[in-house]
């Protein structure tokens, strides 16, 4: 209890050195909680895939599609539940800034197949019979004040023209790691256009979404999807639909490695500031430390005095930076809200937090502890004056 | 000199030699040095800079080793502790009193003085029991939560006798204790010091150059190159 009171009061024996060391902590424990979030937010598509569910593609590029007429082959080859297919539609909505995925999809086997969109029956239904009609997630809805009945305008880039869909429905996310800034609306209302207009682009796929019925045979299942296409036209890569989002981040790994390196650099730094405190302060005290060994305290109550105070002092600033990371991250979250859909802080990155503090703690406190230690006390005693 | 035939000797120095390795170079500091002191002795160790008093004094206190002799103290040997053991030796039996007073800035007098009880086994309610008869016996009862940036220079050497006898050790060891303080100061001090010695019998070595330090103590004894000069009593 003593020893307590006494680190308590030699931490804040220089206020301002010890206020601005909490301060260094507290923010490279925050920038350390947000690039971690950040990173967990580039993985977040990754994390929220099912298991269950396979993506075929054209073994070529994503960029090159496949025939509509696929379909059915798929849902008779063994071990697949069920299939639909979807088109990525890369519109524009009022200006580029204001991105979100937008996909052509068919409703009902397509949401049958992501049951993480909640909707409620009524918005459902609607949806389904209306052919212009569209679903947009409850972040984007609410990004774009969007409600039911809307018109909702896009510029087509990959399919030109201007495209007029009916907000149907605003779904939920079933787990707070599912994306709610998509939007959604029926494939047939393309294709028909298509049909007229761009003739040779109708009927033709992006990706086909597979459900398993078994997930452990995804493997199997895969490979025999894509044997049923060989030497076609259109031969066909599966992958699991997580393999299928990893395809992604891989494209970005360089920025994720980076943001990484940087979250570890800013730890290192804060060792560094609250190594050269512990410094600092053991030099100014190294009489005192001098005074304690002359009255009988051990080396062990010296160093239990300069490491307690290192702590102390690594774990305020830890908590007010885990404190801080709650509202700041939720503030990122909606300012980047477009670029990163799902910013959850990940409970790994509290454990990490309260990890490194302890770290920087005891390493800051290894060498003025050494160096009390190892202090003759006659020499200490003779720096006082 | 007159001893009472009833005095144990409470210091025994016997063939005391200390150097210092200044660079390449070994500077002897005490040679083949010595002398006992008796219990209830008040002795004071004069001399000039660099004659060894100190060191002596550091010697006796346990915070340095001798070379060469020893250094019985209470019938123990402390050069053959080892140092966690003196430790534990210097809590039970030595009480400092320094120059600069050394009170710990951020604690309070009376935590400065429970200081040195926080090695014992003695209970919260013994320790401030301790504390409040070693304030009262320098006069401090009513500064007890005083910082000592709120004490003057002499009030903080009472608190530094306080912490230096609350656990009653069997010698006081005093490292010039009037050096930083004006003569009205001073004298209170020597006062109370000399007080501690003839009304509790404590045991008290003091190193000083102030003559009138000496005054107060029972038997002077001058050092010179390391070796004792003369005694007077």
């Amino acid at each position: 209890m003593y020893l307590l009171k006494l680190i308590y009061k030699n931490a804040f024996r220089h206020r301002l050195r010890t206020g601005l060391t909490i301060f260094g902590i507290t923010i490279a424990i925050l920038a350390f909680g947000l690039l971690r979030t950040v990173v967990g937010a580039w993985y977040a598509g990754v994390n929220a895939s099912s298991a269950s569910r396979l993506i075929t593609r054209n073994s070529i590029s994503l960029v090159f599609s496949m025939p509509f007429s696929y379909l059915e082959r798929i849902k008779r080859i063994e071990g697949v539940k069920g299939a639909s297919y979807a088109n990525w539609f890369g519109g524009i909505y009022i200006s580029e800034k204001n991105f979100f995925p937008n996909f052509a999809i068919e409703p009902k086997s397509y949401l049958e197949l992501y049951p993480e969109f909640v909707l409620p029956p009524e918005q459902k239904h609607d949806f389904v019979v209306d052919r212009k009609g569209s679903i947009a997630g409850r972040k984007l809805a609410e990004r774009y004040g969007w409600k039911i009945g809307d018109i909702i305008t896009l510029k087509g880039t990959i399919f030109p023209g201007t495209w007029q869909f009916v907000l149907r429905g605003i779904y939920s996310g079933a787990e707070p790691s599912t994306d709610e800034s998509q939007f959604f609306f029926h494939w047939d209302y393309l294709n028909e256009s298509l049909r007229k207009t761009i003739p040779r682009r109708a009927d033709q796929i992006g990706v086909f979404i597979i459900g398993l019925k078994n997930a452990q045979n995804a493997a199997e299942t895969a490979l025999r999807v894509d044997a049923a296409f060989k030497n076609s036209l259109a031969e066909t890569l599966t992958e699991t639909e997580k393999a299928f989002q990893l395809s992604f981040v891989s494209m970005t790994e360089a920025i994720v490695v980076a943001i990484r390196i940087v979250s570890y650099i800013v730890i290192i730094i804060i060792m560094a500031v609250m190594a050269n405190t512990m410094a600092m302060t053991a030099r100014e005290r190294i009489g005192e430390y001098a005074i304690f060994k002359a009255m009988g305290f051990r080396s062990v109550h010296i160093v239990e005095m300069i490491l307690g105070e290192s702590l102390f002092i690594a774990m305020a600033g830890c908590i007010v930076g885990i404190l801080l990371t709650f509202p700041v991250a939720r503030k990122f979250g909606e300012v980047m809200g477009q670029f990163f859909p799902i910013f959850i802080i990940d409970p790994a990155t509290f454990y990490l937090d309260v990890f490194f503090c302890l770290l920087v703690g005891l390493v800051a406190a290894i060498f003025p502890a050494w160096r009390a230690v190892r202090i003759k006390i006659a020499d200490g005693l003779r720096r006082i004056g | 000199m007159v001893t009472n035939p009833d005095q144990q000797i409470i210091v025994s120095i016997n063939g005391v030699f200390k150097s210092y390795q200044r660079g390449s170079q070994l500077v002897p500091v005490l040679e083949d040095l010595s002398f006992d002191i008796l219990e209830g002795e008040f002795l004071a160790l004069m001399g000039p800079s660099g004659s060894g008093k100190s060191t002596l004094l550091n010697l006796i206190a346990g915070i340095d080793t001798i070379d060469k002799g020893s250094i019985i103290v209470g019938g123990q040997d402390i050069a053959s502790l080892s140092d966690a053991d003196l430790a534990d030796w210097r809590s039970a039996h030595v009480g400092f009193i320094f120059q600069f007073y050394n009170l710990i800035p951020v604690l309070t007098a009376f935590e400065n003085v429970e200081l040195p009880l926080l090695l014992t086994r003695l209970s919260r309610r013994e320790r401030r029991e301790h504390v409040e008869a070693a304030l009262e016996l320098v006069g401090l009862a009513d500064r007890m939560e005083h910082q000592p940036s709120q004490l003057s220079g002499g009030q903080q050497q009472r608190v530094a006798i306080a912490r230096a006898i609350v656990a009653d050790p069997t010698i006081l060891v005093a490292d010039e204790p009037t050096g930083d303080l004006d003569r009205f100061s001073a004298e209170e001090i020597l006062g109370l010091m000399a007080r501690l010695n003839q009304d509790f019998g404590k045991t008290i070595i003091m190193v000083t150059h102030d003559p009138r330090a000496a005054e107060k103590a029972r038997i002077i004894r001058h050092l010179e190159k390391g070796v004792l000069t003369n005694v007077l009593t």
